[in-house]
């Protein structure tokens, strides 16, 4: 096997054998969800419904005019408790509606008509909508709309799509059993996908640690004009940039977008729920995480309702086998540390990680050496040591605006100098700068 | 059952992403240094013998001492740990004479450390190579004590007859003096005057793929500065392997220019580092005072690194092409 990839990088340990092997379990829904009206990056969403309401499984509670957003859904059947607030795994504070479970999932009457429909009858602009009104957003992490990445503007031409099956991140493997497990429905998800955006090529990338998962996808492409690439282990393989550059040696342009060289990059599970809103036109109200560390009694991978709390998905693995230090919503590189287990699943949480003592980085800064780790690590090609420097002025004029935060930098650090945290600082002076000059 | 069973949230933390951190560590990069270091060490204790271990023990005295001090004075706790205070202590004692005498051993590692290192701020702000600053110092204050060689245990038969143990030259004094090249397996084996450290090529060089194997340091510098010097004393019509293997060029090579702190952070910046040191050696060598040049060809580089940076910055992905913006 030919083997792809990208300039940079680290290689992280992975732990993915603690849950790579657990089928997706199904769990019920809880007695209550959380449905945060902001999941995504863009506008958030008006409440459609109020406190007291009737709403069937995949009734729209929130929705907006505005192009860049995405409507949140009921992911239960019951009564609307109260429109709240909540705070978000990032520490956000987010109106959310609140429902109360009858615990019979019932389903709309007009969405139980809408249930047959093929691909062949819809145009690029219906799969756009059904798309849009499925609420669906990228479920790799940055819960991008996933319509706007169908809607280039006119003198734009994508030619590829992009599965991305690397899943990079340490410890997940909710990505790695979907492959295994709806490698169909993802087939499926990729064809309405090329529709929509007009592509001639499909590819599906995925790291060569996953080789049943990489079977998987030959066996159902094998009547389709597609290809499954398979691409080194290393991370952030799966960064959208990185994986473009590693599949088709093109460059994302600096401020740039995927959509600027022709290109557009969608997650598998993105894939799988993109099928389901086309042909069934099923809302987003269900994703798979994988709830793993090495301080989890069970690690697992599980299906559970948008805006269940992750308390359920930790009970569902049995608890912490010993006190954990950190616990993660995300992956253990770019995830971030959650203190309240009663916050709500959003549609872009691959993961729920619980590192013990021994795992978790809490070592002190030490003085930075020089010894550029942290240059040879990034993707991007900046120099992290200087991005990360306290005086602005001089931070600035290292390209701040291109850094991704995939952590390579912090990772390989010999002095655990928390790079992309004062990276992130480097950022926001320099996008305040932005917008006081225009 | 309850999920808070096992979870303590006084001890749960809420840092900034990523959660994962490499297991190299500052002290495991010094200790990796020093092991590198261990057979040239040896080598310096086979041919000097106790004096060689006992100027070692004065400069890491001396080094490790001002690293304290230098602590002390600005409240903050001694950093001694990180081990990079012995580093500096060891690469300095291979620099010197065998014939030197303690006190001076400990002046210079005290030097190095004090005025090389703390001054700046401390580990990370050095902008010279603090080794290379404590030997610079010794040989502008104590002339005569830097250059006093004597010949190592079972030396070099074939010169004996010519020169007086006492006053033994180095192989590059002898070139320059004497217009006398000392035979390539002298060298590399370290059967040759000069200081501790730099005599035995072949005991600094096992030590030098141990530090490119654990990719300690990269092949950038001691390569290009290595290449720079063979080329150039082809050119001049001097003998390149000579002057590959004499003086201190081995132990500069890979242990001095690769020090990460005086050093530039970008690969072509390493190149360009390596072909300055290689450079300048050769012209001290051929043109100047100094029979030796290696210690103020790095010195001097040291100091051309921001400017070396300015002019390497990678390219950034998805910039135009060539753009060095």
């Amino acid at each position: 096997m030919s083997v792809k990839t990208f300039a940079g990088g680290v290689h992280p340990p992975y732990y993915k054998e603690l849950s790579a092997s657990s089928q997706i379990e199904d769990l019920p829904a809880p007695q209550q969800v959380i449905i945060p009206l902001i999941q995504h990056i863009g506008a958030p969403c008006q409440p459609t419904v109020e406190a007291g309401d009737e709403v069937a499984m995949g009734e729209v509670v929130g929705d907006t005019d505005a192009f860049v957003s995405a409507p949140v859904h009921a992911s239960v059947s019951g009564t609307v408790k109260e429109i709240g607030e909540t705070a978000l795994p990032d520490g956000r504070k987010v109106q959310a509606i609140i429902i109360e479970s009858d615990g019979e999932d019932r389903i709309s009457g007009e969405a139980a008509l809408q249930q047959q429909r093929t691909l062949q009858s819809m145009n690029a602009d219906d799969i756009r909508d059904a798309v849009r009104k499925a609420g669906i957003v990228g479920m790799g992490g940055a819960a991008f709309p996933t319509h706007v990445k169908y809607s280039p503007p006119p003198e734009t031409d994508i030619d590829t799509i992009i599965l991305n099956g690397c899943e990079c991140e340490p410890f997940l493997t909710c990505d790695h059993r979907i492959m295994l497990e709806e490698a169909d429905e993802i087939v499926s998800g990729l064809q309405a996908i090329m529709k929509a955006c007009g592509a001639e090529r499909g590819l599906i990338g995925i790291e060569d640690n996953k080789p049943d998962a990489v079977e998987a996808m030959r066996e159902a492409v094998r009547d389709h004009p597609y290809q499954v690439e398979v691409l080194e282990t290393k991370y952030p393989e799966g960064a959208e940039k990185q994986l473009i550059d590693a599949l088709l040696g093109r460059e994302v342009p600096s401020g740039g977008l995927p959509l600027d060289i022709g290109v557009v990059v969608n997650n598998v599970a993105t894939a799988v729920a993109v099928s389901r809103a086309v042909k069934r036109a099923e809302p987003l109200t269900k994703r798979v995480v994988t709830v793993t560390g090495d301080a989890v009694k069970q690690p697992k991978n599980v299906r559970v309702r948008v805006g269940a709390p992750i308390r359920q998905l930790l009970e569902a693995s049995g608890g912490f086998s010993e006190a954990p230090a950190r616990i993660i919503s995300g992956g253990p590189m770019m995830g971030t540390a959650i203190y309240d287990l009663d916050i709500p699943i959003t549609k872009g949480t691959s993961g729920i990680v619980a590192l013990s003592h021994q795992l978790a980085a809490d070592a002190s800064e030490e003085a930075c050496i020089r010894c550029a780790r942290c240059v040879e690590a990034c993707p991007i090609s900046l120099m992290p040591l200087y991005l990360a420097e306290y005086d602005q002025e001089s931070a600035l004029q290292y390209n701040p605006l291109d850094c991704i935060e995939c952590g390579s930098c912090s990772y390989v650090c010999p002095s655990n100098r928390q790079l992309v945290q004062r990276i992130r600082l480097t950022k926001a002076t320099a996008q305040a700068e932005q917008e006081d000059s225009s | 059952m309850s999920v808070e069973e096992n979870l303590d949230k006084s001890t749960l933390t809420l840092t900034s992403s990523p959660h994962l951190r490499s297991p190299v560590t500052v002290r495991r990069i010094m200790t990796d240094v020093l092991i590198a270091l261990l057979p040239a060490v040896a080598a310096a204790l086979y041919f000097f013998g106790g004096q060689a271990l006992a100027i070692i023990l004065a400069t890491l005295a001396g080094a490790m001492g001002a690293e304290a001090l230098a602590a002390r004075i600005r409240h903050q706790p001694i950093p001694l740990r990180d081990g990079s205070a012995a580093v500096t202590g060891v690469l300095l004692a291979l620099c010197l004479p065998p014939t030197a005498p303690l006190w001076l051993a400990f002046l210079g590692g005290a030097f190095a450390i004090g005025i090389g290192k703390a001054v700046f701020g401390g580990l990370g702000m050095n902008v010279f190579n603090p080794a290379l600053v404590g030997r610079a110092f010794l040989v502008a204050s104590f002339p005569v004590l830097m250059t006093s060689w004597r010949w190592p245990a079972g030396a070099g038969a074939w010169m004996q007859q010519g020169f007086d143990a006492v006053a033994t030259a180095t192989p590059l004094d002898l070139l320059a003096l004497e217009g006398v090249q000392t035979p390539y397996v002298e060298l590399l084996l370290g059967r040759v005057g000069g200081s501790l450290g730099e005599t035995s090529a072949l005991a600094l060089l096992i030590g030098a793929v141990y530090l490119l194997v654990r990719e300690i340091i990269d092949w950038r510098i001691p390569v290009s500065y290595i290449a720079t010097v063979a080329m150039l004393a082809a050119i001049m019509g001097t003998d390149p392997t000579f002057h590959v293997l004499a003086g201190g060029l081995i132990l500069g090579a890979f242990f001095m220019a690769t020090d990460y702190v005086s050093g530039p952070v970008t690969k072509r910046g390493k190149l360009l580092f390596g072909v300055g040191c290689g450079l300048l050696t050769m012209l001290i060598r051929q043109f100047g005072g100094y029979p030796e040049g290696v210690t103020y060809a790095i010195l001097f580089m040291n100091a051309a690194v921001p400017l070396i940076e300015r002019f390497t910055k990678p390219r950034l992905f998805g910039a135009e092409v060539d753009s060095n913006e």
